[in-house]
């Protein structure tokens, strides 16, 4: 009771990708509840505490049946509002038999989940995540399941790309990066960091993505943080003296790197990512390609970031009273984690914040 | 569902009586409140006599000032529980749970039906402002003897307005539950809080309306039975035993406290664990729990000892008991 909390429950989170989950059970932890994610034959998602009322056996090890799904232990059933419908051996069904069923919503290609009170869930809480759709933007993505680390390391990269200059050196490392100030603004529920590199030489992926050699470029990198988990960077370059600084992109290629981090537990999580693109839209090699880019068998971009994230939760967790220290660098990833505070302070008992109902 | 419940230290802070035999009591606790989401309860540590017991009342409102308010019914039959709670005043120390629920309401229905008998009020009241504050359609239907034991009606009226309607069997008014159900839109849900009677009634109109079976949600107390609750003798050959129930305890608990081992759990008529085998009875079997089927109920083969009872008179049954080879 007295552990400090490290995320809200009551906030839609990614448990996983739309394509994932199937007319069978899928076991997913989502901020230390266990799930069973299923599809009803309309198509609907589910996603069910995943474990049985009666002797806790998770759920996820029975199987589906119509629309229900079966204990793979004693055979009782439970519906898709975790009602349970059979008892073996019985006439009648002990009416408190019950498995939480979580909130389940299924938009821009990703399921969903709301792990904490379920009165609260409400969808249009969803966080802004359309770029993911498939369709203005395209890219394929991917996940890391249970990366061996807390979820807000995985901000604090992304809310801070002068990282992109060491740990990405090559690609779209670039000195310039940290030679630019940026600008830091939030509001109740996000945080933007705006960096605009003008004038520079555009780093090689970038280059060759815009596909005009010797130009000079202007580069913008603006990130924004929707609390507590979900992260679109706004990335790009134009040709310099274009006009992109002022809204006009049309002499440039632009991405987004998308992240809906999910905690699994407090020092594990579930990094869905992507990368879209509005450039050369119709060409699927060159999407296999960037996908390929950022994972490659462990050898991709994302990987860089994967190894440095698990190694510094490990020397978190080898230093347990050693404090971070701040720079300037990190004031995008310090206004999410107030944002994030702000919104675990929220469900604290005896918080004024708090919203309602009790969550559990 | 799994729940972790928590005892705290507590003090009783205010009581009225609501109805001259149902009284509204106002508990305070230490340490952090935890608020109670609609249909869940508290446990409330008690004296019955020498003898530490606990009961379960199901918690009135959302209680947005940290107060958990009860309403406990006296009963002149009662095993003890109300008896000692109408025995306290304001001020006195209490033991009580942190909230637990066995009758959660789901949100995002797209239409409830809530029914109430009598006391049964308390988790339905709570349910109904819930859903009221969520802005979603339902009805509320409060079943009483007599328009005096309608508890908490006009305070929901003033909440709900027309939401809310009264059946009084003294006027002569009864709940038609084939009919209220063919009114609930479908996927919507059926909550019902009441006696035993009632329940039957309701689990029998919603299977008949062919209804998915989860969408009827019930919560019963044990202490109601289609006859008077009075003491009885219950008598086990195997063991050449013979115990007197008196009316203030459950069969269960006399058996217990006579030493006879038993197994048992939910003891509210749920679970089926404390059953034993009817050999011989000479009154009627009031069969008060949710475990047996109707027909079951109907051969009397056996009973829940936790909450069914003989209506006067005794009763000869069998115990797991054997002995050693």
């Amino acid at each position: 009771m007295t552990e400090t909390k490290t995320f809200p429950l009551n906030a839609w989170y990614a448990a996983a990708w739309g394509h994932e989950v199937k007319r069978d059970l899928t076991a997913r932890t989502v901020c230390g509840k266990d799930m069973v994610l299923y599809r009803k034959g309309d198509g609907t998602a589910v996603a069910l505490e995943d474990a049985c009322w009666h002797r806790l056996l998770p759920l996820s090890m029975g199987h589906l049946r119509g629309d229900e799904v079966v204990c793979g232990y004693h055979g009782l059933v439970f519906d898709a509002g975790g009602r349970c419908t059979y008892m073996p051996a019985q006439k009648t069904i002990n009416p408190s038999a019950c498995v939480r069923a979580f909130p389940v919503v299924e938009r821009h290609r990703m399921i969903w989940v709301w792990p904490g009170d379920p009165a609260l869930a409400d969808p249009a809480k969803m966080p802004d995540f359309h770029w993911n759709d498939g369709t203005e933007w395209i890219g394929e993505g991917g996940t890391f399941y249970s990366m061996k680390c807390d979820y807000r390391l995985v901000i604090d990269n992304l809310m801070d790309l002068t990282h992109e200059t060491y740990v990405h050196a090559g690609s779209i490392g670039d000195d310039a990066i940290t030679a630019t100030p940026f600008d830091v603004t939030h509001t109740d529920r996000s945080a933007t960091l705006t960096r605009w590199m003008i004038d520079i030489e555009p780093p090689p992926f970038w280059e060759k993505q815009l596909g005009r050699p010797g130009s000079r470029v202007d580069r913008w990198q603006i990130i924004t943080f929707q609390a507590p988990t979900i992260i679109s960077g706004d990335v790009g370059v134009a040709v310099h003296g274009t006009g992109a600084p002022d809204g006009d992109r049309r002499q440039g290629v632009n991405g987004h790197f998308l992240a809906a981090i999910t905690p699994e537990t407090a020092t594990t999580c579930h990094y869905h990512w992507n990368f879209v693109r509005t450039f050369h839209k119709e060409d699927a090699a060159l999407t296999a390609t960037l996908t390929k880019a950022h994972v490659n068998d462990g050898k991709g971009l994302y990987d860089q970031d994967f190894e440095v994230l698990e190694a510094q939760q490990k020397a978190i967790d080898r230093n347990p009273r050693m404090p971070f220290y701040n720079l300037n660098i990190d004031a995008g990833a310090l206004w999410a984690r107030r944002l994030i505070d702000h919104m675990i302070e929220a469900e604290s008992p005896g918080s004024a914040f708090r919203p309602g109902v009790a969550a559990e | 569902m799994a729940e972790t419940i928590e005892w705290r230290a507590a003090r009783l802070a205010a009581a009225r009586d609501l109805t001259p035999d149902i009284r509204l009591i106002e508990i305070e606790t230490d340490g952090a409140f935890v608020p109670p989401a609609p249909g869940s309860h508290i446990n409330v540590a008690v004296q019955i006599g020498e003898r530490a017991d606990r009961r379960s009342y199901s918690v009135v409102g959302p209680c947005q000032d940290g107060r958990y308010r009860i309403a406990v019914k006296r009963l002149p039959e009662s095993r003890g529980g109300s008896a000692y709670m109408w025995s306290l005043a304001p001020g006195a120390r209490l033991t009580v749970s942190t909230p637990g629920n066995h009758f959660a309401l789901s949100p995002h229905r797209p239409d409830y039906l809530l029914v109430a008998g009598g006391i049964g009020i308390t988790p339905i009241y709570s349910m109904a402002l819930a859903l009221q504050e969520a802005g979603v359609p339902f009805r509320v239907l409060y079943g009483a003897r007599g328009r005096a034991d309608l508890a908490l009606a006009d305070d929901l009226a003033e909440r709900i307005g027309g939401r809310l309607e009264c059946f009084v069997s003294d006027e002569g008014r009864r709940i038609g539950f084939a009919a209220e159900i063919e009114r609930l839109a479908p996927g919507g849900e059926l909550y019902v809080c009441g006696p035993i009677g009632m329940l039957e009634d309701a689990k029998s109109a919603w299977a008949a309306s062919g209804r998915p079976v989860g969408g009827l949600r019930f919560e019963t107390f044990g202490s109601s039975g289609r006859f008077a609750t009075k003491g009885f003798t219950v008598r086990i050959p195997r063991l050449g035993r013979e115990i007197d129930v008196p009316a203030n305890a459950s069969m269960l608990d006399a058996l217990e406290a006579a030493g006879v081992e038993m197994i048992s759990d939910c003891r509210r008529g749920e679970c089926g664990l404390c059953a034993l085998t009817i050999l011989d009875k000479d009154g009627i079997v009031d069969h008060r729990d949710v475990f047996f089927s109707d027909e079951e109920k109907a051969s009397d083969a056996k009973l829940c000892t936790c909450v069914s009872r003989v209506a006067g008179g005794s009763i000869t049954v069998d115990t797991a008991d054997r002995m050693a080879p």
